[in-house]
Order: structure tokens, then C-alpha cells, then sequence
């Protein structure tokens, strides 16, 4: 099936999240305003204004309700999803560059960027179910002074733990309740692109892993045109071979992420577009590989 | 008359010239000619601390710290300690043995003729004889101390009077005396030295007898090294060794494949048979570049020295090795400006590798380099000079050995603003028979193609137009094999255009020539044996070839057109017989084009020159792509060489027309080995798939545990998977307005 061809963004995509059950897809670009489109159609809902500068990355409360977002300006705010009314600042001295909400939305985490003499630090917040009572200082900031920019964090074992991923190319795992990292995580497999690669997804019913990247953007006008490698390639979970790609973007993918239920997924890349791709029938019948 | 003692002025002076040193304190001390200072006005001494008790200070009280100096030595210490900065102070001094003892009254006679004798060697010291003589007997001891001005006229006496014939009974026996030391301490006894159990070397070419003929290619990439097989029949490549850090610049094999060399910090190593153990080491810190003889008897490696002062000239140091032994046969040491001569000069200075050229034939016998207007040939294994003297020629600018037999192209540059032409000549080494010559006029630049198995030789010649601001292009084709050396002239079609790209058919007589000037040069082929017509005769010509070099394969007849650098890798491959392209392909970006050494396959890589892409694919001879290795930081691939196949030619010829029948049993294997390589690839993928299970199962517990965490969380509030679907209609009053529409 073509591809819906998403234009809402003058800059280059930073991330794409799915609510929970799918219906609702939130772009982030380096402009400043983060973007809410219907998965089905492509039909774009309206975007949240306020913030100052890249949005990063944004997370949704399970229920679809609440939205956080991570910018370049210092700050993550909490937004009404529906209404699109900024609720809430946090304001921190660096860039925020990832967050993620709890299992059951009592928290936040929120990870700043390495800046001045700073050193990339991690916060966790606590949300307020009702947002007079929200408090702006962070419960708990951990500083992973080691790893360069935390570039996604992601609440596990039932919040008691914290995953990171990390420019050093390491994931770590933190305790959230005593504040100190726990363990180095062991890579299970290794998907070899070839080029550098900027996002990832696993796919929620089959063995299968997209990735997106492509030739770094500063180098693109040095080469030839299809040196790029601008292409969303699937690889399968288990045996690392790549068994299709998806062409279309014209510079490389900062974004990738899988549907809920498997059956469409979305690419964001540095040329400002967002393609939402539904998988066609012969998907779902064949074996890739298998 | 008896012997003086001698004199306490000639003690001194032994005792002087044996310690080699003398302590220049000792003399102010006895000449009572103690430093002086000068003395205050009120009694005390200059630089004395004032108010130190002097006039009632007795010397002897003052008594220092055992074993602390207060960090000034004494006198007595720093005597010794001069006396440790000479090695022993008997440097100059030799041992004259085998002297006649003599008595008293003959020894002034003795002593005075080993003056005489020593005198024309060296600079005997003043009173530098000293012959030690028996108290008892009163006679000489039958040896003498000579002692020279210089250690070096020392060596000189001894190495000139060792052996010297006093008279019939007397042979001098002469020793420098440092060395009598070391002399002593030989054992009486001969031991022989421990015989070394023979250990068995691995089969060098054991790779030749694998049962599918596959050939071998190292590669090298990131830190690794690896050796693999070529397993065209299942298109995958087949492990052999790999090693991290194996070399700390290249690798490169010998010319017949049995070595491969490795290049370090302190020198070369060698590596070859089944287990890749190391074969033998040579030697030469800072080696930059190698190169082995085409029969791989011997390796030249190469190394230069920049210099501190920027005004001299860099050093460079070549090195001749045995490859077997690793002994080392000759050293080239000399300023850089001895080898950059003509062609030999690269950009910037630097030397054109190799420095050295070997001769081709079935031994390694000769090697050359360019000189100033002379060609010096070196002769293994011995690497003397051949005949002691160069090869005379004048503003000699390049040459070539034939790679079959011991002859070599030679250019020469014109001469006296072009009064004295260029000079083509041929000449036969050892014996210096000039074969053949050609004057070339208003000659630009020369390049000689020999024919890989030296059949032709073709010379491309670069000639000025009249106006001599540009150039034009032709070639000088000789037929090295045939009598007398016959010459063809061959013009391209179009005179001015640019001949990108030149290469010989191996084993074939013909060539192919890329040219043209704009980015789709043509492709001709010509053919040096015609059955049509006499002479040379174009076979081929194709005009808007996307290529920029030639690549033929091994066995002829096959020839990869490639597009490098701005034209990404274009490939195509082409049928010279049939003057047919058999398949057009790309290898995005590729850099690199090598056939194997059997002419079956080439293999296209991207080497680090490009940041992505990195890797190389493999191809059938006729365009077909078998696999691709994608590594990152991929430096480079080089397929192991053969030796020249053992086969003579008639068998060959045979094999050839019975193609069919011996191929059907290769056939049949290859089938047989591909269903296998599904088998294996399906068990592969199996045991991948098990093994994720097995991890998945580990987890089941936590899975659990976490699966009842969160619905404790959440509650009833969220159902897994469950949700329906609400069509709400929002109505939204944006705002209300009264207006009065009409009056009435």
C-alpha cells in the first residue's frame, strides 16, 4: 500500500510515539512544535505550542489523556493531549532529551544532556494526578557521567528500575529507588547495517526488527545521491538477516516506530517527512526466512 | 752492561700511560702551588661565614657522618670515579707475543727493535715498551706491552704485525690487551655446541592439494586478519585462520603464494603453512615496504630516515634477505637522492616502490635499480655487481625487465635540446648484448607494457606536436619472441586523444587500449596475429565505455572493463573473443578490481578511502555476483597466488577440448554441495532459533512476576487488549453573537 506522506514539520524528525492503542501518532522535529496526527488516515490533529527550541522526544499517559515532551530549551512540559493546553514546566540548565512515563503514570523520567561543566543526568519526577498539586523539583537526578548524552530511558521491573541507553553505545540498567547504576546489559544479538543506524523498533507480532539510518547528513552532498542508504530495512529478530527495505525517504531516518498491533509502521527522517507505511496483505502470509 | 732501573720519572709515566688517566690535583698539591684566596682585613677568609671560630680550629677535629658526604666528594672518590669513565684506560695498548727471552744486555737491542718495527704502524709512546722480565733468571719473560698514542693505531699494529716474522723461530703473536681478558676465558675443551632435533616443516604449498581447487585471499579490516577460502560453489567464503593485530601495517604475499609477509615495527615476518605458525623473521626497524623476487628466494624491505637537519637529505636503507633463512645478503645505505633518479622519483620526493626490479625467468639471478645514467644489475645469490661494474647509459630515465626471461627495456632520455634522440634499447643480462634500439624524436614520456609472459613489448610513446605545446600518443609494439625483434608503429584512430588505460591479453597476443578524452572513452582491442592481415589488427572497437582501467583476466581472453572513483564503480565484463559485453554490473564505490590467479573470479572491493560501503563482493569471470562481505574499516583484499601450473601446454589443450567431459563431474559435486550448504544453513538457523527459545524460556518466570506487577498497578482500570471504540461528538460553542438584522 503507498505510504501516507506526513508533511507537518520544516525540520528534521527527533521521534515518533504511538499512543497505547495506536489511534494517535505524536511526531517531534527540530521545530518546535510537536505534531498529533490519526494513524489511520494521516489526518493531522493539531500541534502543541509552547516550547522554545527542538522537542526531542514525548511520551503519552497510558490513557491518552496527558502528553510530556522533552526539548532543546531547558524544559519538559506536560500537555493536555485533547485540548492541547500546556500544563506544566519543568524547567532544568540543560536540554532534555528523553523521557518516559511510569507504569501507572505516578512518575516521570527525564534525562538532560551533557552541557557546560554539566554531566548528562537523569530525573525523576513525580506526576500529579491532579495538576495544582505538580511539584517541579525532581524527586531523584542520577548523573551518568561516563556515557556521553542519555538518548532514551525506559521504566522496567515495575519502576523499580530505570533502563538508559547511551551515545557510548551502552545500556544501562539504574535503581531508581536508591539512585545508583546496577548493571552494564550484555548485547544479545547484533544487526549488521553497514551504515550508521539512528532508530530501531521491534515488532509486536512477528520476529522481525526495523531499523532506520542512512549516511550521516553532513556528509550526504559528498557523496553520490545513492551512497546514502536512506532506506527502513527489516531484519529478522533471531538469524540478524535483513530480508526487505522500504525506500523513500531522501535523507537518512532519525525515526522508526512499529504500531501497536503490528500491522502498520512509521519513519521519520532528517528531509522533515513522516511516512506512514500499513503493511500490505502478503505480509501477514508470508515466512520471512522461516 | 746491566739495565737501569728505571727512573722514578719513567715509573710515573707507565704508571701515567697504563692507567691511561692521571689526576691533575696531584701536581698543584706537590708544587706546593695551593689556590690561593684572598684574605679579609679582619683576618677571616673571603666566602667564610662570619664569625666562625678560625683562629682555634683544628682539621683534623672536624669529623663527617659516616657514609654521608654532605653530598661533596672527596678527593679519593672522585679519582676513582674517573678512573670508572675510561673502559679499562689499556685501550691503546697491545700484547706482542712470542718474543725470544733475552738477557739483561740484550734487552735496550730487543726493546729497540720492536720500536722500529712499531714505529711504522703507529706513534709508539714515549717509553710505551715495557717487557716484563723473570726475576730469577733475569731474563725476558718472551713478551712485550706496546702502548700507541690512539686505540685505533693499536688495531691497526696488530692487525698489521699479527704474524709477523721476527726471525725463523720467532712468528709475532699480537693481541690487543682488552682482549686477553676474554681470550682466557675460552674453555680448554671444545664443546660442541647442542645439535638441534630436526623438526619437519609444514607443506608451504599445502593449499594447492585442496580436493575442490578452491584458491585462498586475506583480507584485512579493522584490527583482523583473516584467510579465507573461496567457496565459489556455495558463494560464501570458508574461514581458514584470522588473527587480531597479526600486522601493524599490511600483509602481503610472496609471488607464488607459499609466504605471506607481515609488516611490524621491527621488521618482517613470514607466515605460511596449514597451522600459520611463523616461519622466519627479518630484521629492520622502521620497515615501510616490501617486495618479494618473483621466485620468492629473496625479500627486499625498505625503510627511510628523515633527517634531523633539514638541510641533508633523507637516509634510506634497503635490506636483501634470504626468505628461507632470513640471513641477511646485502644492505643498500645511502642518501635518498642515490635512488630518486628518472622515474624511480616519485611525487614529493619519495621513492617509486619497488627500488629494486627483479628479472623474470625461472631463477631469481638478477636484480637492478636506475642510477645516474647507468643501470647497476645485482646478481643473486651473491648480490655482487654483475662484472663489478653498471650498466653504462646515458640520462637513463626508467627500464623493465622482461617477465620471462633476463632482458631488459631500457629509455633514455633525449639529450641536448633534442640533438641526441631518445633511445629505446633491449639488452640481455648478464651477457650486455643490445638486442634491439629505437630512436624516438621530440619525445615527451615514455611507459613500457611488457607482455606478461614476455612474448611483446609495448612501449607507449608520448610525443610533442610541432608547436610543442601538446602531445600525442602512439605505440611501439615489439615481437620479442620472434627473430631480429620486428617493430610495428600503431597509431590510434584519433591522434590526440588520451590513452586512459593500456593491458596486455596474458596469455594471448592481444591488448586492449582505453581512450578517449571524455568521461566514455572507447575500447579497442587488437590482436599482434592476425590470420586476415599482416601485422597488427583491431578487433574489437566500442565506443562509450563507462571505465577508466582494464583488468584482464589471467588465462586471457576474459576483461573487466571497471569505472573507479567518479564513475562509482561501473563494471562490466567482457568477452574479448567475442567482442562482447557478457554482463554489466555496479559495485557501488569500489576502488579495487583483482582476479584471482586461476582467471575464475574477481573479486571488487571498497577499501577505507570511502567511509561507507566498506566490504568486497566476489563475481564469476562472467559478471555474475556470488557474495558480498560487507566489514567496516576495510583496508584491503589480496588473493593468495599460484605457482605457474606444472601442466605442459599439450595437456592443457586436451583439458580443454574434453571440457565437457571432466566438467560433468565437477557439476555433480557442486550440486551435491550446495544441498548440503542448505542443510547446514537450515540446521544454522535452527540452532539460532533454539537457542533464542531457550533464552525466551529463562525469562518466563520474570515475565510472569512482572506481568502480575503490573496489573497490581493498574488495576481493573486497564484490561490487556481490551478497548472499544466511542464515536463522541464534541460540539463547541466558539462564541455568540446578537445582532440586529433589520428594524423595524
Amino acid at each position: 500500500m503507498r505510504p501516507y506522506l506526513l508533511k507537518g514539520h520544516e525540520r528534521p524528525l527527533t521521534q515518533l510515539r504511538f499512543n497505547r492503542e495506536g489511534d494517535l501518532l505524536l511526531s517531534c522535529a527540530k521545530d518546535k512544535s510537536p505534531t498529533l496526527w490519526f494513524s489511520e488516515d494521516g489526518k493531522r490533529v493539531g500541534t502543541y505550542v509552547g516550547h522554545n527550541g527542538t522537542v526531542w522526544t514525548a511520551d503519552f499517559t497510558l490513557d491518552s489523556t496527558r502528553l510530556i515532551t522533552g526539548s532543546a530549551d531547558s524544559s519538559a512540559r506536560l500537555w493536555d493531549v485533547e485540548t492541547g493546553e500546556s500544563l506544566f514546566k519543568f524547567q532544568f540548565q540543560e536540554p532534555c532529551r528523553a523521557v518516559d512515563f511510569s507504569l501507572g503514570d505516578d512518575m516521570a523520567a527525564i534525562s538532560s544532556d551533557p552541557f557546560m561543566a554539566a554531566p548528562a543526568n537523569i530525573h525523576i519526577v513525580r506526576i500529579e494526578a491532579d495538576i495544582s498539586n505538580q511539584d517541579a523539583t525532581p524527586v531523584r537526578t542520577m548523573s551518568s557521567d561516563k556515557s556521553g548524552r542519555v538518548s532514551r530511558v525506559q521504566f522496567t521491573d515495575l519502576n523499580k528500575t530505570l533502563l538508559t541507553s547511551s551515545e557510548d553505545g551502552c545500556l544501562r540498567r539504574w535503581d531508581v529507588e536508591v539512585g545508583k547504576m546496577v548493571e552494564e546489559k550484555q548485547t544479545l544479538k547484533t544487526y549488521n547495517t553497514e551504515r550508521p543506524a539512528n532508530s530501531a523498533a521491534i515488532s509486536p507480532i512477528y520476529d522481525h526488527v526495523l531499523i532506520g539510518g542512512g549516511q550521516e547528513a553532513s556528509q550526504v552532498t559528498t557523496t553520490s545521491s545513492r551512497a546514502g542508504g536512506f532506506t527502513s530495512r527489516f531484519f529478522h529478530k533471531i538469524f540478524g538477516e535483513e530480508f526487505g527495505t522500504v525506500r523513500g525517504h531522501f535523507g537518512p531516518i532519525n525515526a522508526v516506530a512499529f504500531h501497536p498491533d503490528g500491522r502498520s509502521f512509521t519513519t521519520g527522517g532528517e528531509d522533515g517527512y513522516v511516512r506512514l507505511h500499513h503493511f500490505d496483505a502478503d505480509y501477514f502470509s508470508t515466512r520471512f526466512l522461516n | 752492561m746491566c739495565p737501569a732501573p728505571p727512573s722514578q720519572a719513567e715509573q710515573f709515566l707507565q704508571c701515567k700511560s697504563l692507567t691511561g688517566k692521571i689526576h691533575s690535583d696531584s701536581y698543584t698539591f706537590s708544587n706546593g702551588m695551593a689556590a690561593v684566596a684572598r684574605m679579609r682585613p679582619d683576618g677571616s677568609f673571603e666566602g667564610q661565614p662570619k664569625g666562625f671560630p678560625f683562629e682555634d680550629f683544628e682539621f683534623e677535629d672536624v669529623m663527617l657522618p659516616e657514609d654521608d658526604d654532605m653530598g661533596i666528594p672527596s678527593e679519593d672518590d672522585e679519582v676513582a670515579e674517573e678512573e670508572l669513565e675510561t673502559e679499562t684506560g689499556f685501550g691503546s695498548v697491545i700484547v706482542a707475543d712470542n718474543l725470544p727471552g733475552v738477557l739483561p744486555d740484550k734487552y735496550d737491542k730487543l726493546t729497540g727493535l720492536l720500536n722500529r718495527i712499531y714505529g711504522q704502524v703507529g706513534t709508539v709512546r714515549e717509553g710505551g715498551i715495557n717487557m716484563p722480565v723473570d726475576q730469577e733468571t733475569e731474563t725476558s719473560k718472551g713478551f712485550a706491552f706496546i702502548e700507541f698514542h690512539t686505540p685505533q693505531e693499536a688495531a691497526a699494529a696488530r692487525e698489521s704485525t699479527d704474524g709477523y716474522k721476527l726471525d725463523r723461530n720467532h712468528t709475532l703473536a699480537v693481541n690487543l690487551f682488552d682482549e686477553i681478558d676474554k681470550y682466557m676465558r675460552i674453555p680448554d675443551n671444545y664443546e660442541s655446541p647442542e645439535q638441534k632435533a630436526y623438526a619437519a616443516q609444514e607443506h608451504l604449498r599445502a593449499w594447492l592439494m585442496d580436493k575442490r581447487g578452491r584458491d585462498q585471499f586475506a583480507i584485512r579490516f579493522g584490527d583482523e586478519t583473516e584467510v579465507y577460502w573461496n567457496d565459489a560453489a556455495r558463494s560464501q567464503p570458508e574461514e581458514v585462520y584470522k588473527r587480531s593485530f597479526w600486522t601493524e601495517s599490511f600483509v602481503q604475499w610472496s609471488g607464488q603464494g607459499s609466504y605471506l609477509a607481515t609488516v611490524h615495527r621491527q621488521g618482517v615476518a613470514v607466515w605460511g603453512g596449514n597451522s600459520w605458525q611463523r616461519l622466519t623473521r627479518f630484521s629492520h626497524p622502521g620497515v615501510r615496504l616490501i617486495d618479494f623476487s618473483p621466485c620468492e628466494q629473496y625479500l627486499i624491505t625498505y625503510s627511510s630516515m628523515e633527517p634531523s637537519n633539514p638541510r641533508e637529505k633523507a637516509k634510506v636503507l634497503l635490506n636483501v634477505f634470504d626468505t628461507k633463512t632470513g640471513k641477511k645478503l646485502r644492505v643498500f645505505d645511502n642518501s635518498v637522492d642515490e635512488f630518486a633518479i628518472g622515474t624511480a622519483a616519485g611525487p614529493g620526493g619519495a621513492l617509486r616502490w619497488p627500488v629494486f626490479k627483479w628479472a623474470g625467468g625461472p631463477k631469481d639471478s638478477f636484480f637492478a635499480r636506475l642510477g645516474r645514467n647507468a643501470i647497476s644489475i645485482y646478481e643473486a645469490p651473491d648480490m655482487g655487481l654483475l662484472e663489478k661494474k653498471s650498466l653504462k647509459l646515458d640520462a637513463v630515465q626508467d627500464f623493465e625487465w622482461s617477465p620471462a626471461e633476463p632482458i631488459l627495456c631500457a629509455y633514455q632520455a633525449e639529450q641536448s635540446g633534442g640533438n641526441l634522440p631518445a633511445r629505446i634499447s633491449l639488452v640481455r643480462i648478464p651477457d650486455r648484448k643490445e638486442l634491439r634500439q629505437k630512436n624516438l624524436f621530440s619525445v615527451s614520456d615514455i611507459r613500457m607494457y611488457w607482455h606478461p609472459q614476455g612474448d611483446y613489448l609495448a612501449i607507449k610513446v608520448d610525443r610533442y606536436t610541432k608547436t610543442r605545446k601538446s602531445t600525442f600518443t602512439s605505440f611501439e609494439l615489439f615481437s620479442v619472441k620472434e627473430r631480429d625483434i620486428p617493430m610495428e608503429v600503431l597509431e590510434l584512430a584519433s591522434k590526440t586523444e588520451k590513452v586512459v588505460d593500456f593491458a596486455w591479453e596474458p596469455r594471448g597476443s592481444r591488448f586492449a587500449v582505453l581512450y578517449g578524452d571524455g568521461p566514455r572513452p572507447t575500447l579497442a582491442i587488437y590482436d599482434m596475429k592476425s590470420t586476415t592481415s599482416k601485422g597488427v589488427n583491431c578487433t574489437v572497437l566500442q565506443p562509450n565505455k563507462q571505465a577508466n582501467c582494464l583488468h584482464w583476466s589471467p588465462q586471457g581472453k576474459f576483461l573487466v572493463l571497471g569505472g573507479l572513483k567518479a564513475l562509482n564503480g561501473q563494471l562490466e565484463f567482457f568477452n574479448a573473443e567475442d567482442g562482447e559485453v557478457m554482463n554489466a554490473a555496479e559495485h557501488f564505490m569500489c576502488t579495487d578490481i583483482e582476479w584471482d590467479p586461476t582467471g575464475r573470479y574477481v573479486a571488487t572491493s571498497v577499501t577505507v578511502v570511502h567511509q561507507m560501503e566498506n566490504g568486497f563482493n566476489v563475481w564469476l569471470f562472467n559478471g555474475q555476483l556470488l557474495y558480498r562481505m560487507p566489514r567496516e574499516r576495510f583496508f584491503q583484499f589480496s588473493w593468495r597466488p599460484r605457482p605457474p601450473t606444472l601442466l605442459e601446454p599439450a595437456k592443457e589443450e586436451e583439458v580443454v577440448k574434453n571440457l565437457k567431459k571432466y566438467s560433468q563431474k565437477y557439476e555433480q559435486e557442486d550440486q551435491a554441495l550446495l544441498a548440503q550448504t542448505d542443510v547446514d544453513l537450515l540446521a544454522e538457523r535452527q540452532r539460532m532459533m533454539d537457542e533464542w527459545k531457550a533464552w525466551v524460556a529463562s525469562k518466563q518466570e520474570w515475565v510472569a512476576q512482572n506481568n502480575a506487577g503490573i496489573a497490581a498497578i493498574l488495576g481493573d482500570a486497564v484490561q490487556e487488549g481490551e478497548y472499544t471504540v466511542n464515536e463522541v461528538e464534541v460540539e463547541e460553542t466558539l462564541g455568540v453573537t446578537e445582532e440586529i438584522i433589520r428594524a423595524t
